[in-house]
């Protein structure tokens, strides 16, 4: 029994360290429960902070995932009107997004996993206070301070270990968290500073946003010319004027030719 | 016999069972020596898992002591050495 009995030898012995014992047993009793009870408290911040925790990386993936959606939108629009290079730009920013997202989802339910083992030692912890205070009660009322040595004893080291415990899963929450607060903190900063919301601004401030409107402003000028000269260069045929299109010169030379040998004939 | 597994809770395990935890607590041990992070984790998996088959957990409101205590499931390598180097704190 090794490892598993190495660590619980250990364990042991701190969490007995932990106990400050009093002249009378009884008083250690109280106080105790004091700690107990302050332990309790903590644990239940503990619980809120890691749900804040979660709640901003919840809402930086909501934000993550506009962007996202927001550049697929404008590689198809980009696609739709010929510009491949422009397409692929966009999706270059997503594919970085997505990345920072994947990064975020796995933080979520690292963050979520500790918020539900925090949620159940609180419980835990609770039943085991109620428990101890119960038992205090009966040991003062009942025995002397001499006789209550061996029943206090046997109180402590249940809760004793149950303190060792949730205090460490408390530490180990906080540093998971802190680790994250800090990733956190980075994502927000690259959005705050434009760096993510360059790619995909929700007003139209983006360099893709500017160059695809300026493109389809561009190509309802050339709809609207197209649609003005259709009109006309209809009468322009019966009139026999060569209309002044720019497709080529050749074309509009050869014209003349043409009709001229018909002229002949 | 009762077994906590850290930041989990406590299970009454049956003695018949020790040996079988036994093996998988050596092999985690030996991952620990050997200092193979993913070997390790995948080890401690196994034993904690068999814990929780064949253990019945304790009541919330228990006050009993642990004759065994595990790590955490998420515990790393190299948290489980710090853990097992903390011996200053036992007497001899």
């Amino acid at each position: 029994m090794s490892m598993m009995k190495r660590i619980s030898l250990i364990f042991r012995a701190k969490a007995n360290k932990a106990l400050d014992r009093a002249e009378d047993p009884r008083e250690t009793l109280d106080y105790s429960y004091q700690r107990q009870v302050e332990m309790l408290a903590k644990v239940r911040r503990g619980v809120a902070d890691v749900a804040t925790s979660r709640k901003r990386v919840e809402l930086q993936l909501n934000q993550l995932q506009s962007q996202s959606d927001k550049l697929t939108q404008q590689a198809q629009k980009a696609l739709g009107m010929g510009r491949e290079d422009l397409a692929r730009e966009a999706l270059t920013r997503k594919s970085a997004i997505q990345a920072q997202a994947n990064d975020l989802t796995a933080q979520h339910a690292q963050l979520q996993g500790e918020e539900e083992k925090l949620t159940l030692a609180s419980q835990r912890l609770q039943a085991k206070v109620e428990a101890f205070r119960t038992r205090k009660e009966t040991i003062k009322a009942t025995y002397t301070a001499a006789e209550a040595q061996t029943r206090i004893n046997e109180a402590f080291s249940g809760i004793s270990e149950e303190m060792g415990d949730v205090g460490m899963a408390i530490q180990r929450a906080e540093d998971k968290t802190q680790q994250m607060q800090a990733r956190a903190g980075a994502i927000d900063e690259l959005i705050a500073s434009g760096a993510l919301d360059d790619a995909s601004a929700i007003n139209a401030g983006d360099d893709i946003t500017r160059e695809l409107e300026s493109m389809s402003s561009q190509s309802d000028v050339e709809a609207e010319l197209a649609a003005l000269k259709g009109a006309t260069t209809a009468p322009a045929l019966d009139s026999a004027e060569p209309p002044a299109v720019e497709a080529g010169e050749a074309e509009t030379t050869a014209a003349p030719v043409e009709s001229g040998k018909e002229q002949q004939s | 016999m009762i077994v906590r597994i850290l930041g989990e809770g406590q299970f009454e395990v049956a003695d018949s069972e020790l040996d079988r935890l036994n093996e998988l607590d050596a092999a985690v041990e030996a991952e620990v020596d050997r200092g193979n992070a993913e070997a390790f984790a995948a080890k401690l998996t196994e034993l904690l898992d068999g814990v929780r088959a064949v253990g019945a957990p304790l009541a919330d409101d228990s006050l009993e002591d642990s004759d065994l205590i595990l790590p955490p499931g998420d515990a790393t390598l190299e948290e489980v050495r710090e853990m097992l180097a903390d011996d200053g704190l036992i007497p001899g």
